[in-house]
């Protein structure tokens, strides 16, 4: 009786405003924190179906079933490996700041579901999926940079191992207590060790595969449309909503105050994007083109993913319109430079989130930008090369590109012998 | 005056429309159609079951040349859709009664342009 009595003052204390503010976090406000993680990881889940909508609508029809493929591949991957060795060689533990593992698997240890594990913020358990669900997504932005010309087996062979070393090690340089942890650099929630690692490495595939046959040549670019834009706007508003997950869960707790800002500086960084794209598209090239609009969207959430806890909301609303305008320069800009990207993954992740990252240098107060240009540096002196050298080994070894018979007729039949629309004629003369 | 139909497999329609451009051939219609004739088909499976694919993806250009226009016409589109596999296509030669520009109302040689 004493002992219901006391829980219910207790939860009565937790549940009184402030309560948050207190050194003693009860059952209570643990399950509280641990609920909304979990609502995190789920969101950032979704993420997977907002990325296999967009790349299968900004792509032709004819190899649509092989981008579902490999998005639905990835997230498996990416979630198996966490499990296996991500997770160990992210979160390290003691270490010397630039490689450490902390074993294979998983082991929750003995305080790994208590308060004491994470002062009440979540359990190890949620901590392993919340993070095994950002490695997926980091691995899943290259996929839509090579696609359409790209052979199956060797990209999953080379997701595989990015995924399972190189993003985790250099994850651990900052959210695992290494380095540039200590000199102060700030990444919120994954502009840098999320999408600009993807970043990289899609452009280092770009370059190594080639652009799709017929894109370029007689001086001049030629387009190759997306099949279903409503898939792709689809794709989008689904990221948004993850990105919520995605920012809010990197609060690492339900602190009502942290989470609820999150969420204005994100959604008003992404609404600034959406307006900076369609002005700048509209501008630009003459009409709006609604794929550059819903880029705009995205480069405003990865601009915004660094700093959504540590700049002003005006600060938001300018980095989500800078990234906005950027974006649309940078797709166009890739293409100038021959460098073919059918979704913008490029223009959005890597160029918004360098951007993203020296935002908070510039935006607030107390982050230095210098440091936060060391950051990005570090990360693209060793994503960009190993992602070059994977690609390069795996093209001189067992080819990584399908034969030029194979790309015409599409990859849903090259790769996997069925069609995406069966019954529906597709034009596959494209 | 001649309608020119060809029937080709769909990822060499850029490879046709190139030739044809070379022989100065830039006015066409295209369809896409389902046929069959000597070809057996790719496989396709769906499920664990294979997909008996009897009807297979084509397409269909169709050309009104006037005479002197027929046989570069055929040869480019020959140039540009011959794999030397079965499947590669048929081409077929009507005859064409008349033939009108809407616009303008021209007929005949004028009109085929």
């Amino acid at each position: 009786m004493a002992y219901a009595v006391g829980s219910l003052a207790l939860l009565m204390l937790a549940l009184s405003p402030g309560a948050f503010a207190d050194e003693t976090i009860t059952d209570a406000m643990f399950a509280v924190n641990n609920t909304w993680m979990l609502v995190a990881t789920f969101l950032v889940f979704t993420m997977h179906l907002g990325f296999a909508s967009l790349e299968a609508g900004l792509t032709r029809a004819k190899n649509t079933v092989n981008i579902l493929c490999k998005n639905t591949a990835i997230v498996a991957i990416g979630l198996l490996t966490y499990a296996i060795c991500g997770f160990g060689l992210m979160y390290p533990g003691e270490f010397n700041g630039f490689l450490g593992f902390a074993g294979f698997g998983l082991d929750p240890g003995e305080n790994g579901m208590t308060i004491a594990y994470a002062n009440g913020a979540y359990t190890y358990w949620t901590d392993f999926i919340f993070q095994a669900m950002f490695a997926a997504t980091a691995a899943t932005i290259v996929s839509g940079a090579v696609a359409e010309r790209v052979k199956l087996g060797p990209f999953l062979i080379f997701s595989t191992i990015y995924v399972a070393v190189a993003y985790p090690i250099v994850g651990s340089w900052k959210w695992g207590g290494g380095f540039l942890d200590g000199m102060g650099f700030y990444d919120f929630a994954g502009s840098t060790l999320v999408h600009s690692v993807g970043g990289w490495a899609a452009l280092a595939g770009i370059i190594v595969l080639g652009p799709r046959a017929g894109k370029y040549g007689n001086g001049g670019t030629r387009a190759i449309a997306g099949h279903s834009l409503p898939l792709a706007t689809i794709g989008v508003f689904m990221l948004w909503l993850g990105w919520y997950g995605f920012n809010g869960g990197s609060v690492l707790s339900a602190d009502p105050g942290a989470v609820s800002l999150v969420f204005v500086t994100t959604s008003l960084a992404a609404a600034a994007g959406v307006i900076g794209a369609m002005l700048t598209s509209w501008t630009v090239q003459k009409k709006p083109d609604l794929s550059m609009i819903l880029n705009g969207a995205l480069a405003g959430l990865v601009g915004i993913t660094a700093g959504a806890d540590a700049v002003s909301v005006m600060a938001s609303i300018l980095i989500g319109l800078i990234a906005g305008v950027i974006v649309v320069f940078a797709v166009l800009g890739f293409d100038r430079l021959k460098l073919d990207d059918p979704v913008g993954a490029t223009s959005v992740h890597l160029v918004c989130g360098v951007f993203g990252t020296l935002a908070v240098g510039v935006f607030s107060a107390e982050h230095s930008f210098t440091t936060q240009l060391i950051g990005v540096l570090c990360y693209a002196a060793v994503c960009f090369p190993s992602a070059l050298i994977l690609f390069l080994g795996l093209k001189y070894t067992v080819g990584i590109r399908v034969d030029e018979t194979e790309e015409d007729c599409g990859l849903d039949i090259g790769e996997h012998g069925m069609e995406a629309y069966s019954g529906f004629q597709i034009f596959t003369t494209q | 005056m001649k309608l020119i139909i060809a029937y080709i497999q769909p990822e060499k329609l850029n490879a046709v429309k190139k030739s044809l451009q070379a022989k100065e051939v830039a006015k066409m219609s295209v369809t896409n159609a389902l046929g069959c004739g000597q070809q057996q088909g790719y496989r396709e499976s769906y499920r664990g079951v294979d997909i008996e694919v009897n009807l297979l993806k084509k397409v269909r250009i169709e050309i009104a040349v006037n005479e002197d226009f027929v046989e570069p016409t055929v040869e480019a589109i020959i140039a540009g859709a011959r794999t030397d596999q079965i499947g590669d296509g048929k081409i077929f030669i009507v005859n064409l009664e008349e033939c009108i520009r809407i616009r303008t109302g021209e007929r005949g040689r004028l009109a085929i342009g």
